[in-house]
């Protein structure tokens, strides 16, 4: 392990390694600051680059600091217009912009920056103990535990998409698996689903899929409704005073601990990532505060404002856990990045810490660098970098369609991919209109023909189902994966009956 | 009968056309020595058009209730206003985009870009030409740049009677 560190010290502090952490921060947090353009989008965007330059470290480490950069950028808009960039940021918002309101925008901004990057760097700690222990037990897994583990990581997505909702959410997961098997796939040499079309003998582009999911949704969001970029009213005034004092420091150290830690376990589960811990982290941490301190939330307070910038760094490092070591995302922006590190001939998984240990832990490595990075650009830079949020939407809107446009083209090299991009947007926003979530069915794509190779090398090896069986972990997962899908439905349906007064026997 | 439901629909026929193909058609073509084997490639397809059936049924048929009516705040779009909204707008940015699209090769990258990157604010209602037309020539000569040069992928600049 210390062997691996060293060899990811010195590709991560290689000048272009360097260049890419600066360079992926600083985009991502301008972008991520423009209300509507969430990771995802900005990652899909940035992807094509990422891919042409071949190096998957490189690549990766690009991809994670516009990550974690736009996660950072969407808690600056969330301060200062109450309109957060990122659903991850919502919670930002609920104290960040009483104190800005407050006149005190400078200190709300340095108190986000600090408790990003203790929550950033404290879940790269947790991420260096952790994943390499996981990679050692995911050793023992076979293709049968893996198509199993991949079923309890597309139905914990399902499941966590809502009451009401799981159904939707596995239709669309559905869906992804569907697309996914258009194309000539590796395991059986033969054409499926391409009705004879050349455009797709090798199947759909992840990217075009990504950008017309994401990006062009919410592109066409923007324009409908003008009052969506515009947020509250401007309070990006002047910003002074960024320093806090001694005793709100003092407050504020045990919330960071605490949302660290509960942040980064969230981002591990699947389909819980930076948004349900920010929001949870705000909960407990106003259930735990006594008294005054509890009444002070929601009107700028500083804990309030501490906990979910915390957790939800934490929890987009923790959300690399799954990646790095199963090879099984576990939200809709590591899905893209796995997008991208196939496109890259690497096969994230149990294998890539002692294979190619300069990826893995450069990658790591990377993120104190990144956080760092973060920390510094932010508290000087934050009043000019807020000027940006002052851009006119008919310039900015074009910009994003081009860059959407651009980066299905890119990645192709075939205008027709580029008419397909429109088709797939169109029919994503319509999913979008009718409240359908549309990260199931990325992951869904994404997964599809890695949970197929698995699923077919197990009955290949067992002849049959028997696997299921005789493989008492294989078994244990797929029940877990129908647990989580069942479960929501049940008590909401036990809550309905509560509700109706019919109590059904307990 | 609301959106969402009338999207299953469509997607339960959708699988219906999926299976039809998955079921009837594919194994034809198996050769004999891939029949022996416990997975062919039509048996992942078809596992999934059963779930896809059964799962649009749920919603179509509105099996699983939602527990509360969600509300929409300021931002979200309710479709059944859409005429609300700036439809237009968005329509027309959609065409700009096929255009764009179906341009890209024989006008050139520079060209239609810039072009693009004009009408799209002009559609939005930007009238200060001063302004719109330096940044497109601009940022349609920086991204060329970009791509051409320093990510090394081939972009068409000019026009196709020009050369290149």
């Amino acid at each position: 392990m210390i062997e691996g560190i060293l060899i990811g010290l010195e590709a991560a502090f290689s000048i272009r390694n360097l260049l890419m952490v600066v360079a992926g921060c600083l985009i991502g947090t301008f972008i991520g600051m423009l209300p509507g353009l969430g990771p995802m989008s900005i990652i899909a965007i940035m992807i094509p680059v990422a891919i042409s330059m071949g190096d998957p470290a490189a690549a990766l480490i690009l991809l994670a600091g516009v990550y974690y950069g736009a996660i950072f950028g969407g808690s600056t808009s969330s301060i200062l217009l109450n309109a957060p960039g990122v659903s991850g940021t919502v919670a930002t918002s609920f104290d960040g912009y009483p104190m800005a309101r407050k006149g005190q925008a400078g200190k709300a901004l340095t108190i986000a920056a600090v408790a990003s990057f203790s929550g950033g760097t404290i879940g790269a700690i947790l991420l260096m103990i952790f994943a390499p222990a996981l990679s050692s037990v995911a050793l023992l897994f076979h293709s049968a535990e893996y198509f199993a583990l991949m079923v309890v990581g597309l139905s914990a997505i399902a499941a966590f998409a809502g009451t009401g909702q799981v159904a939707k959410a596995l239709m669309m997961t559905t869906l992804g698996l569907i697309l996914a098997t258009v194309g000539e796939g590796a395991l059986f040499n033969m054409p499926r689903f391409t009705l004879g079309l050349m455009d797709l003998q090798s199947g759909i582009s992840f990217i075009t899929l990504a950008m017309a999911m994401f990006a062009l949704p919410e592109a066409i969001f923007l324009v409908l409704n003008p009052a969506r970029g515009a947020g509250g009213q401007s309070g990006s005034g002047k910003i002074s005073g960024l320093r806090f004092s001694r005793d709100e420091a003092k407050a504020m150290a045990p919330v960071i601990g605490r949302q660290s830690a509960q942040g980064f376990f969230i981002g591990v589960l699947p389909g819980a990532g930076a948004t349900i811990a920010s929001f949870l982290g705000y909960a407990v941490e106003r259930n735990i505060a006594k008294g005054e301190e509890q009444a002070e939330f929601g009107k700028g307070s500083v804990k309030g404002l501490a906990a979910p910038e915390t957790a939800n760094n934490a929890a987009c490092t923790g959300s690399f856990v799954p990646l790095l070591t199963l090879g099984i995302p576990g939200s809709g922006t590591t899905a893209i990045l796995l997008g991208a590190l196939i496109a890259l001939n690497v096969t994230p998984g149990p294998r890539l810490m002692t294979d190619t240990p300069e990826i893995f832990w450069a990658v790591i490595i990377s993120m104190f660098i990144g956080n760092l990075v973060l920390l510094i650009l932010n508290l000087p830079l934050i009043p000019y970098i807020a000027k940006i949020l002052s851009i006119p939407r008919n310039y900015l809107i074009p910009f994003i369609l081009f860059f959407t446009l651009m980066g299905a083209y890119i990645g192709q090299n075939n205008a027709t991919e580029l008419l397909i991009l429109v088709g797939l947007g169109v029919l994503a926003t319509i999913l979008r209109f009718a409240d359908y979530p549309l990260a199931p069915l990325l992951i869904g794509f994404i997964l599809g023909t890695m949970l197929e190779d698995n699923f077919a090398r197990s009955m290949q090896l067992y002849r049959g189902l028997g696997f299921i069986l005789e493989r008492p972990m294989t078994l244990a997962l797929l029940v877990l994966a129908l647990l989580l899908v069942l479960l929501p439905s049940y008590r909401a349906r036990r809550a309905r009956k509560r509700a109706e007064g019919v109590a059904d026997g307990d | 009968m609301a959106l969402d439901r009338w999207i299953a629909l469509v997607f339960v026929a959708f699988c219906c056309a999926y299976g039809y193909l998955a079921f009837f058609t594919m194994d034809e073509l198996l050769p004999p020595f891939m029949q022996r084997n416990p997975v062919w490639p039509s048996t992942f397809p078809k596992v999934l058009t059963i779930m896809g059936i059964v799962l649009g049924l749920i919603v179509l048929l509105g099996l699983e209730k939602p527990t509360e009516e969600k509300e929409l705040s300021a931002t979200d779009i309710n479709y059944r206003r859409l005429q609300d909204y700036k439809l237009g707008q968005a329509l027309t940015l959609l065409g700009l985009m096929v255009v764009y699209a179906l341009m890209l090769r024989p006008a050139g990258f520079l060209i239609s870009t810039t072009v693009f990157l004009i009408a799209g604010s002009a559609i939005l209602g930007e009238r200060k030409w001063h302004i719109m037309i330096p940044v497109a020539m601009l940022a349609a000569g920086f991204v060329w740049y970009l791509v051409q040069q320093v990510l090394g992928i081939f972009l068409r600049p000019l026009p196709f009677f020009m050369g290149v």
